[in-house]
């Protein structure tokens, strides 16, 4: 195989300027769509071993990554839970499908709020390099039906396992049924992705700026600051949402976010947000399906956007 | 090859191993601690070697020595510890009348016996710290070099106290696959170093069940402060805060606990001492109504873990 068919660039998107965009219109005249996106994880202690990508940096057994990962899933999940009921958000969850087979309680606890449960493969621990695209595909669909199963709804949307991707990733969960993907990062606002089924399929911004594992453990922040940042990304967006909606999302872990030094700084966020009218608290696939069903050609879809 | 990929073998309810059950903490009976105050506080400090040798283990721990032999600048700055940030801590703890534990590095029985005897005339618990911040109890290490690494540190520091010595810190919070039970092996009940929770719970070993009394790393000194980069007043801020925070959850929920842990030769130095004593103002003084100080023998006797 030559090297420029293995790189080759893909075309997931048309460029689109965002001064002078059609104006996105949110339900209800809503400046913002604001939705979270809880991770919940599950990192295997001893994963085979992927040529491509080491899952631990310590050797075996990688004590220090497992166990706060697991924390996370004891002792965090709960914790934020609670401050998310206490300011009406329904989360989004990212989630590892074999959670469900290791810790049903959590999403049973996640179930009965009516929160939304998409794809995050099936462990952040198995990556898609390395895989064949039958593979994949076989990956794709194992972790859609196994969240069915559990969850009852198939997912809408994918973040890939650990932001490990093929190029074939957004083409196989599309052709699964999936409508949205949360691993792009070029817009706060929904764009059109084009995949080679043609099926309506649109990309929802999911922030790595304001996602606590980037701002705490790659930015190093103080857990106020990371605090002052989101409510910093609101004013702008919020402002800019009284011209076309924007969207923001707040990805979190909960191995960071509930650790208990650092969860005022978020609830302290999350009250500044949903503070604010004009704010259209929702889900990723909500999101979605009124991008897809209400703004096609806002988003550069339908047949209008190649002009 | 991505057969393998593909094959989950622990893909099963619970754990994808056998050390512990699964169980999350706010499922779990409440534990009331004496007086009925929302929040034990257990404080350790860490006293420990450094080598100057130049040796590289597989897994350095926070702290180790990184420049070429002879690394003066470091093993001196963790030396300071030993000699001068130690007694500073010891001056402050005395002050504010806390129970710190010391979790200490068996070499240091040979090396310095004079702090050894010195630490033997406070009624501090003593926890094993391995034999110095080379031993690493980690990854392919033998066995038996292990098994010797933690009897050997045990019978160092059991010549200068009368305390039987069953609790464990390993350097950098790290175990190998044998850890576990060579702690069991060596008459250890419980160790500190997996932090996947707030409580004690049940650890198994093949030699039989010990206790895990997680020993937070989120806000351990050398994480916030040289790790993190974060100011001196930013970790006591966030100390507060993960205090005020459990606090509530203790009143709501059932006793809670934060685990502190201070390295002398960090938090010693004289720039930083002052955030030392603000944490205990905070805690001892200020929230003295809501906070029951401890040793961790007593805060597990009082979570019920004989």
């Amino acid at each position: 195989m030559s090297g420029s068919a293995q790189h080759a660039e893909l075309d997931l998107y048309d460029y689109s300027a965002y001064e002078g965009r059609p104006q996105i219109e949110w339900p209800n005249g809503a400046r913002l769509a604001f939705w979270v996106a809880p991770n919940i994880e599950f990192y295997e202690l001893d994963p085979p071993a992927n040529p491509h990508r080491k899952p631990w940096p310590h050797p075996y057994p990688p004590v220090p990554g497992y166990s706060i990962r697991d924390y996370g899933n004891r002792v965090g999940h709960q914790r934020q839970m609670a401050v998310l009921d206490k300011y009406g958000v329904r989360g989004s969850i990212s989630l590892s499908a074999a959670l469900c087979e290791h810790h049903p309680e959590i999403i049973a606890l996640c179930a009965e709020r009516d929160w939304e449960f998409f794809s995050h493969g099936i462990y952040n621990t198995r990556y898609t390099y390395g895989l064949t695209e039958d593979q994949e595909r076989e990956m794709i669909e194992d972790a859609m039906s196994t969240i069915e199963r559990a969850c009852g709804q198939r997912p809408a949307g994918y973040l890939a396992p650990a932001l490990s991707h093929s190029n074939h990733t957004i083409d196989l969960f599309a052709e699964a049924g999936g409508r949205y993907t949360c691993d792009l990062f070029h817009d706060d606002q929904p764009t059109w992705v084009k995949t080679r089924s043609g099926k309506p399929f649109v990309s929802i911004p999911y922030s790595l700026e304001l996602n606590d594992t980037i701002a705490y453990v790659v930015q190093k922040m103080e857990p106020r600051r990371y605090g002052e940042i989101i409510r910093r990304a609101f004013d702008q967006l919020y402002a800019e949402g009284a011209e076309s909606g924007t969207v923001m999302c707040i990805p979190t872990h909960n191995y960071q976010v509930s650790c208990p030094h650092r969860l005022r700084a978020f609830e302290e966020a999350l009250e500044y947000i949903t503070g604010h009218s004009d704010v259209w608290v929702t889900t990723g696939r909500e999101i979605a399906e009124y991008s897809l069903s209400h703004l096609q050609q806002q988003i550069g879809g339908g047949s209008e956007h190649s002009t | 090859m991505s057969h393998e990929l593909l094959n989950y073998s622990r893909r099963q309810y619970g754990m994808d191993h056998d050390r512990y059950e699964w169980s999350m903490l706010q499922d779990r009976e409440p534990i009331h601690w004496p007086g009925d105050k929302p929040l034990a506080l257990w404080i350790n400090l860490s006293v420990q070697h450094f080598p100057l040798s130049g040796e590289k283990p597989a897994v350095a721990p926070p702290g180790a020595l990184t420049m070429p032999y002879p690394d003066l600048r470091h093993y001196t700055l963790r030396d300071y510890g030993n000699r001068v940030g130690i007694f500073r801590l010891l001056k402050l703890m005395a002050e504010y009348d806390a129970q710190p534990s010391l979790a200490i590095s068996g070499a240091l029985a040979k090396r310095y016996p004079q702090l050894l005897e010195r630490l033997a005339q406070t009624p501090y618990e003593w926890l094993g710290h391995g034999w110095n911040m080379l031993c690493m109890h980690a990854g392919e290490v033998d066995a038996d070099t292990e098994a010797g690494w933690i009897a050997d540190s045990r019978a160092a520091l059991e010549q200068f106290t009368d305390q039987s010595i069953t609790g464990w810190l390993s350097p950098g919070r790290i175990q190998s696959v044998n850890t576990p039970e060579l702690l069991v092996k060596n008459g250890f009940t419980y160790h500190s170093d997996w932090v996947n929770d707030e409580l004690p719970y049940t650890f198994k070993t093949a030699e039989g069940d010990m206790t895990c009394l997680p020993s937070c790393l989120e806000l351990d000194d050398v994480f916030v402060l040289t790790q993190n980069l974060h100011s001196e007043d930013s970790f006591a801020q966030q100390v507060i805060d993960a205090a005020d925070l459990l606090i509530q959850e203790g009143r709501e929920q059932g006793g809670r606990l934060l685990t502190l842990n201070f390295h002398p030769w960090l938090v010693g130095q004289p720039h930083r001492l002052k955030t030392v004593r603000d944490i205990l103002n905070a805690l001892l003084v200020e929230r003295s109504e809501q906070v029951w100080h401890a040793a961790p023998g007593a805060i597990l006797d009082a979570a019920g873990r004989k």
